[in-house]
C-alpha cells in the first residue's frame, strides 16, 4: 500500500474505497531454471512488489555432475576431457589450467613450443568466451543484430579448432606435459586471420553500442557491486576489475611467459553491467595483440616433454621394443604417477581465477581434485546485485556476470 | 618471504598453528580449529598479511590416504592478498566425533557458499552458519559424496522440488520486509 500511495497519491484522494482493497502483497515468482534468459538452468526465486525485485534466493544444482568424485576415479590424463565440460565455452582453458596444475604437482617442465600454442588457445578462447557472453547479454537487452556480429566470427574460430584438435567445444586438447598433438601446419595464418574478423566484429559492435542512448539506459548504474563487496565475495576476472580491483593473474603473478608480452589490464570504475562490458571489449583488443605477439615468438621443436614419467614413448620404440611397449601400456593404464603431495596452482580463465587443488597419492589416480571455479563465488552475489532493481535488469547483471552452469556447479 | 611471515605468525598463535610447512606452491600452516576464526581475522586484517580474498575453502577425506594423516578429515582455506600477493594454505583437522568448526562468513561473505558446498559434501558442521544447507546436490540427498567411502556408482531417486519459501522467509526478514 505504501508503494501505491508513492506512486500514485492523487488518485487515492478521489477513489480511497478502490484502494483500501488493492492487494499489495509481495508477489513469489520463479525465474528459472528453465528459460532461455537464464543462461543454462539458474533458478531465481524472486519477491517482487510490481516489478521491483525485493528478495531474491538462489537454487543451483541442476547440472550438478560430480566433477570432483568422477576425477578421483580417474587417471590425471583421463580427468582432462572431464575439465571441458567446466566452462563449455572455453573448454581449453580448463585443459590448459587442469594440466598445469598436475604439471606443477609433478615439476614437470613442458617444452616453449607447447607453452606459446597453449597461450595462443587458452587467448584465443577467451575471446571466444566474451564473443558468447557479449553477444547473448546483448540479446537479453534487445540489441539483437550484435549476435550475429559475433556469433558469425566465433564460427570461423571454431573452424580453425576443429582442424586443430577434431573438436569444436569438447577439444581435450592439452595432456600432462603437452598436447595432444602439434599445430598443423598453416595454423599460424588461420589465426592472423581470424584476429582480424574479431577485431572488425569487435569494432563494429563497440561502434553500435558503446554510445547507444537505449544501451547505456540499460546498463549504466545497474547491477552495481562495489570493490569492497566484490572481493568480500571473492571475484575475480573481468568481474572484479569492472569494479576497479586490477587484479589479473597474467599480470600480477605472469605464469607462461606472460611477462614478455606487451598488454593492459583494462578496469572499470563501477562496476556496473556498462563496465563488464567495456573490461570486456577491451580485453579481447588485449587478447588479440597478446595472440599476435606470440605467433611473432613461438619456437619450434616438440609440443611434449621428453619427461618419461609423463610422455609417451615414441611410437618406433613402442611397436618395436618391448620396454617401449611396457611404458606405453603402463602409462595408458596405470596413469602418470604423481608423488604423495598436495598443490594449488590458477590460471586465469575466461571469467576469472580458475584454480586446481589436487592431492596426489602416489598412484595414477588422483586422491582429490578440487575445482575453484570463478562463477560459483561471483553468482553468490547475485542476490545482492539484483534486489531493489527491476525483472529486467536482473536479466541483463545475469548476463553481464557471465555465470556457466558447468563450471557453476560441476 | 612469505614462509617468514607464516612463522611469526605461528609465533603469534604458539598454541594454535602447531606446524608451517614450505610447500612449492605457498607456505602450509596447520591450524587448531578452536582458534581458526582468530587466526583468519588476524591474517586478514594484520597489515603485514591483508589477505582479503578468500580464494577457496575445501576439505579433503583423508579416510584412504596412504600417508597417515593427524585426523580424517581436513578443512582447507587458500587465502590471497591483493595488496602484497602472496598466498596461504591453512588447514585445519577435525576428528570424526566432532565435524565442526566456525564459520567465516563473518569475514567473508563468498564463505557462505563454499562452507554450504563442504557441508553438501563433506557433511562438516560450520558453526553458525546463516543458512546450512545443500548446494549442489538435491535436498532429499542422503549422504555426503565426496566422502570415500561414498561409493561412486551409488545412485539415488529423488523427487521433491525445493520450494525455497525456507531461505525466501529468512531473506524477507534480513531486508525488514517481514
Amino acid at each position: 500500500m505504501q508503494r501505491v500511495n508513492q506512486l500514485h497519491p492523487v488518485a487515492e484522494d478521489f477513489e480511497p474505497a478502490f484502494y483500501k482493497d488493492l492487494h499489495t502483497d509481495l508477489m513469489f515468482l520463479n525465474m528459472g531454471p528453465s528459460h532461455p534468459a537464464s543462461h543454462g538452468t539458474l533458478r531465481t526465486f524472486v519477491a517482487l512488489d510490481g516489478e521491483t525485485i525485493m528478495a531474491a534466493v538462489l537454487e543451483i544444482g541442476y547440472l550438478h555432475r560430480g566433477f570432483e568424485k568422477t576425477a578421483e576415479h580417474r587417471t590425471y590424463d583421463q580427468v582432462i576431457p572431464y575439465t571441458d565440460r567446466l566452462n563449455y565455452v572455453s573448454a581449453l582453458m580448463n585443459n590448459v589450467g587442469f594440466a598445469k596444475a598436475v604439471e606443477g604437482l609433478l615439476g614437470v617442465t613442458v617444452p616453449d613450443r607447447c607453452i606459446f600454442l597453449r597461450v595462443i588457445i587458452s587467448e584465443l578462447m577467451r575471446i571466444v568466451d566474451h564473443l558468447v557472453c557479449q553477444g547473448a547479454n546483448l540479446v537479453d537487452i534487445g540489441a539483437l543484430t550484435n549476435f550475429w556480429y559475433l556469433f558469425n566470427q566465433r564460427e570461423k574460430l571454431y573452424d580453425i579448432l576443429d582442424k586443430l584438435t577434431g573438436a569444436r567445444l569438447t577439444n581435450s586438447f592439452t595432456r600432462i606435459g603437452g598436447l595432444a598433438r602439434d599445430a598443423y601446419e598453416g595454423f599460424e595464418d588461420d589465426v592472423l586471420n581470424v584476429l582480424k574478423d574479431f577485431e572488425a566484429a569487435v569494432l563494429d559492435v563497440t561502434r553500435l553500442v558503446k554510445k547507444n542512448r537505449i544501451f547505456q539506459n540499460r546498463t549504466v548504474g545497474i547491477g552495481v557491486i562495489s570493490a569492497e563487496d566484490a572481493i568480500s565475495y571473492g571475484f575475480t576476472g573481468p568481474c572484479l576489475r569492472a569494479s576497479g580491483v586490477p587484479y589479473d593473474l597474467r599480470a600480477v603473478h605472469p605464469y607462461y611467459y606472460y611477462d614478455q608480452f606487451d598488454f593492459e589490464i583494462p578496469v572499470g570504475e563501477n562496476g556496473d553491467v556498462y563496465d563488464r562490458f567495456m573490461v570486456r571489449f577491451e580485453e579481447i583488443h588485449q587478447s588479440i595483440r597478446i595472440i599476435r605477439q606470440a605467433l611473432k615468438m613461438l619456437p619450434g621443436g616438440p609440443v611434449n616433454s621428453d619427461d618419461k614419467r609423463v610422455s609417451l614413448p615414441p611410437k618406433d620404440q613402442t611397436y618395436v621394443h618391448i620396454e617401449g611397449l611396457i611404458n606405453h601400456f603402463k602409462h595408458i593404464y596405470e596413469g602418470v604417477k604423481v608423488p604423495a603431495g598436495e598443490f594449488y596452482d590458477a590460471t586465469e580463465a575466461a571469467n576469472g581465477e580458475l584454480g586446481f587443488y589436487i592431492v596426489s597419492d602416489d598412484s595414477g589416480k588422483p586422491y582429490r581434485v578440487r575445482c575453484r571455479p570463478p562463477c560459483f563465488t561471483i553468482f553468490s552475489a547475485f542476490p545482492d546485485m539484483v534486489e531493489g532493481g527491476l525483472i529486467a535488469d536482473a536479466i541483463s547483471t545475469l548476463g553481464s556476470i557471465n555465470i556457466i552452469a558447468g563450471e557453476l556447479e560441476r | 618471504m612469505s614462509i617468514e611471515l607464516a612463522q611469526r605468525l605461528q609465533q603469534r598463535f604458539a598454541d594454535a598453528i602447531t606446524e608451517v610447512q614450505d610447500a612449492r606452491d605457498m607456505p602450509v600452516l596447520i591450524c587448531k580449529k578452536d582458534q581458526i576464526s582468530a587466526i583468519l581475522t588476524h591474517l586478514r586484517d594484520d597489515p603485514d598479511y591483508q589477505c582479503n580474498l578468500l580464494t577457496d575453502i575445501t576439505a579433503v577425506d583423508y579416510l584412504k590416504y596412504p600417508v597417515k594423516q593427524p585426523q580424517r578429515f581436513a578443512v582447507v582455506y587458500h587465502l590471497y592478498s591483493l595488496e602484497h600477493g602472496h598466498r596461504f594454505r591453512l588447514k585445519a583437522y577435525l576428528s570424526v566425533a566432532d565435524l565442526s568448526i566456525d564459520s567465516a562468513v563473518p569475514l567473508w561473505k563468498t564463505a557462505n557458499w563454499l562452507e554450504r558446498e563442504i557441508w553438501d559434501m563433506y557433511g562438516i558442521r560450520f558453526n553458525n552458519h546463516p543458512n546450512l544447507k545443500r548446494i549442489l546436490n538435491h535436498i532429499e540427498f542422503e549422504g555426503h559424496p565426496l566422502r570415500k567411502d561414498y561409493p561412486v556408482d551409488k545412485r539415488q531417486i529423488l523427487t521433491i522440488n525445493d520450494s525455497l519459501m525456507d531461505e525466501m522467509d529468512k531473506r524477507l526478514k534480513e531486508k525488514g520486509l517481514k
